[in-house]
């Protein structure tokens, strides 16, 4: 397989309103959660890109990798499954269910695989697994024509497309997902396409991505996961944050605090009044991490597999704010979407700039789910 | 009159304030508000709108003359280059609130967001006054250049203590900053000297402190027992030298 033409779209470089619902005792959301509190912030998109996650879509299939592809044109499918069965698994395998509407002409076509590891790599081994579906994803990407992974990780659904909000989840029928994680985009691109492969989120594995702003630093991040063997296709800014996720938690071992402030790293001038070993922490993960600092106006939300991280940019160029009743925690670009879902919260603020808000399930949420 | 905003869309529900406002309407009452932007946005009389809910961004922007009480949250840029009356929030407000304000007042209960106040101005005799009962993120009063804040840090969260942002007054030339109880000099922008506040200065406070007290059901007297620290521009041009070609 050749390396893929450069876009019809001319720029391969990157540029709304965000939302993550979590029930952190693991209970079930219905995916109609999601789409209210998104639709109430229709204004902040353009109906050029939206799409959701559903962490807890796929439970018959929960240990096995899901990989959503998307097939601009449906004769991708065949090499697509030629050169999956080469690498994996496949356990099951069917087109998303969609409803086709009036209002989208000619969307491309989505199929859906659980595939597992072949039999000789040990299962043990979830480090050899991961790094074997993101060379999958990373080589459908590159070198298949017309095909693109959405989403691959377990137990999870990532739905995303080009069309207002309500359109998206009408055409992936995000009534009938449920999950206990849930997150929503709609998107107002501003420097680069709005195509289907596009939308929010982004992802890789179990990590999924939604964005608003834009990532000025994008060349340099790009360049710093390329070398790591992450190839950024989808010809927006927000990919590369995933791939950065995925090196710095998964392959490089920073917790997730760590890797926000490798994201929104404290100015120098706060790091000089820092005592030690504080101040020995933060110049440490500046200058090792310095490439993958991310710069520009940003309020992104992290998924993973039993949580959300929330970030904003050091000077809080975009707005985040986070509300709370019982085990309901919402986080959104406006305190009304969190409200569309959560009625009367307990508690409502706003992250500060640069200081990540993680919230996770319970702790015998996630040991339920690990064994 | 009651308007019931429950699903609402911003368009529809601003249209039928307006419409009252051109009836004669002086008291205009909304309830489920969630996230309707723009409300009262223009309005030129002196109507009041009384808020159930948390309406959407920009509420009362380019307004003169209407008194706006939110009995909830507000979200961001709530009083955008206000000319005139009053907005009273009930609870917290979001970022770049009062940006570019140039007359007129906003009082705010508890915490405001970032950049609050930023490009607020004064003229002749147009003087904006913001008041915020709790924090204030970064960046407050950046680039002021006329009018006054008052930010008291006493009803807001605590958990964010000292969140009374870095650059505090970066780039301004002009107005007023008070702020109770002390700052830490460390937050202040370049350009901004810190002074006792004079005989004046504490008249105008007093007589801010006790309107705002009145409309948010607080005692005057509890918020001024404390000292206030004053804010003002060092220099009236303060990048006059780095535009000099």
């Amino acid at each position: 397989m050749g390396i893929k033409p450069s876009t019809p779209y001319g720029k391969d470089f990157g540029g709304c309103g965000l939302v993550g619902i979590i029930d952190r005792s693991g209970g079930s959301l219905s995916g109609s959660m999601v789409v209210s509190s998104l639709c109430s912030m229709k204004e902040r998109g353009n109906g050029l890109g939206s799409g959701y996650a559903v962490y807890g879509a796929y439970p018959d299939f929960k240990d096995s990798f899901g990989l959503h592809i998307m097939y601009n044109d449906i004769s991708a499918r065949e090499p697509v499954e030629e050169f999956l069965k080469t690498r994996l698994r496949i356990k099951h395998s069917e087109p998303v269910p969609v409803k086709k509407l009036h209002s989208m002409n000619t969307p491309p076509e989505f199929w859906r695989y659980f595939a597992d590891p072949p039999e000789d790599l040990d299962v043990q081994d979830e480090d050899a697994n991961d790094d074997l579906i993101v060379g999958v994803v990373m080589e459908i990407n590159e070198r298949i024509d017309n095909a693109y992974v959405v989403s691959s990780g377990k137990n999870l659904g990532v739905f995303k497309g080009v069309g207002h909000p309500d359109e998206i989840a009408e055409f992936f029928r995000m009534q009938d997902y449920k999950g206990y994680l849930l997150l929503g985009h709609t998107r107002f691109p501003t420097n680069t396409p709005g195509w289907w492969g596009g939308a929010h989120p982004f992802t890789i594995l179990d990590w999924s991505i939604v964005h608003n702003g834009e990532i000025s630093s994008y060349g340099t991040n790009k360049r710093y996961v390329e070398m790591f063997g992450y190839k950024c296709t989808l010809l927006t800014d927000t990919e590369v944050v995933a791939y950065l996720l995925d090196l710095l938690v998964r392959k490089k071992g920073l917790t997730l605090s760590a890797a926000a402030s490798v994201l929104a790293p404290p100015f120098w001038k706060n790091i000089q009044d820092m005592e030690p070993p504080k101040k020995d922490y933060y110049t440490a993960l500046r200058m090792c991490y310095g490439n993958a600092s991310l710069n520009g106006p940003f309020a992104i939300l992290m998924g993973f597999d039993n949580g959300i991280l929330g970030l904003n940019d050091r000077i809080k160029l975009r707005p985040l704010i986070v509300g709370r009743k019982g085990d309901i925690v919402a986080i959104a670009s406006e305190e009304s979407a969190i409200r569309e879902v959560i009625k009367e919260p307990e508690d409502v603020w706003a992250p500060k700039a640069g200081e990540p808000f993680i919230v996770k399930l319970k702790e015998d949420v996630t040991q339920v789910r690990s064994t | 009159m009651k308007i019931d905003s429950q699903g609402m869309h911003y368009k529809v529900l601003n249209q039928k304030i307006n419409e009252a406002v051109i009836q004669g309407i002086t008291d205009i009452e909304l309830f489920n508000v969630n996230g309707q932007r723009y409300i009262g946005d223009g309005l030129r009389k002196e109507v009041r709108i009384n808020v159930h809910g948390v309406p959407g961004n920009d509420l009362g922007s380019f307004m003169n003359g209407p008194v706006i009480t939110v009995n909830n949250n507000a979200q961001d840029a709530v009083g955008n280059t206000m000319n005139g009356g009053k907005i009273i929030i009930k609870g917290m407000a979001g970022d770049v609130c009062g940006y570019g304000m140039r007359g007129g007042k906003l009082f705010i209960l508890k915490d405001a967001g970032y950049r609050v106040g930023i490009h607020m101005k004064g003229y002749k005799t147009l003087n904006p006054i913001i008041v915020i009962g709790g924090n204030a993120g970064d960046f407050l009063a950046e680039y002021m250049a006329g009018g006054v804040i008052i930010l008291l840090r006493m009803f807001g969260r605590n958990d964010h203590n000292n969140i009374i942002g870095d650059y505090l007054g970066t780039g301004m030339h002009g107005g007023t900053v008070y702020i109770r109880d002390g700052i830490d000099k460390k937050k202040l922008g370049k350009g901004v000297g810190v002074s006792e506040p004079s005989a004046e200065d504490n008249m105008l406070i007093e007589d801010i402190i006790k309107e705002y007290a009145a409309d948010m059901g607080l005692d005057a007297g509890k918020i001024l027992n404390e000292k206030f620290e004053k804010l003002t521009a060092l220099s009236t041009r303060p990048y006059s030298k780095l535009y000099t070609y």
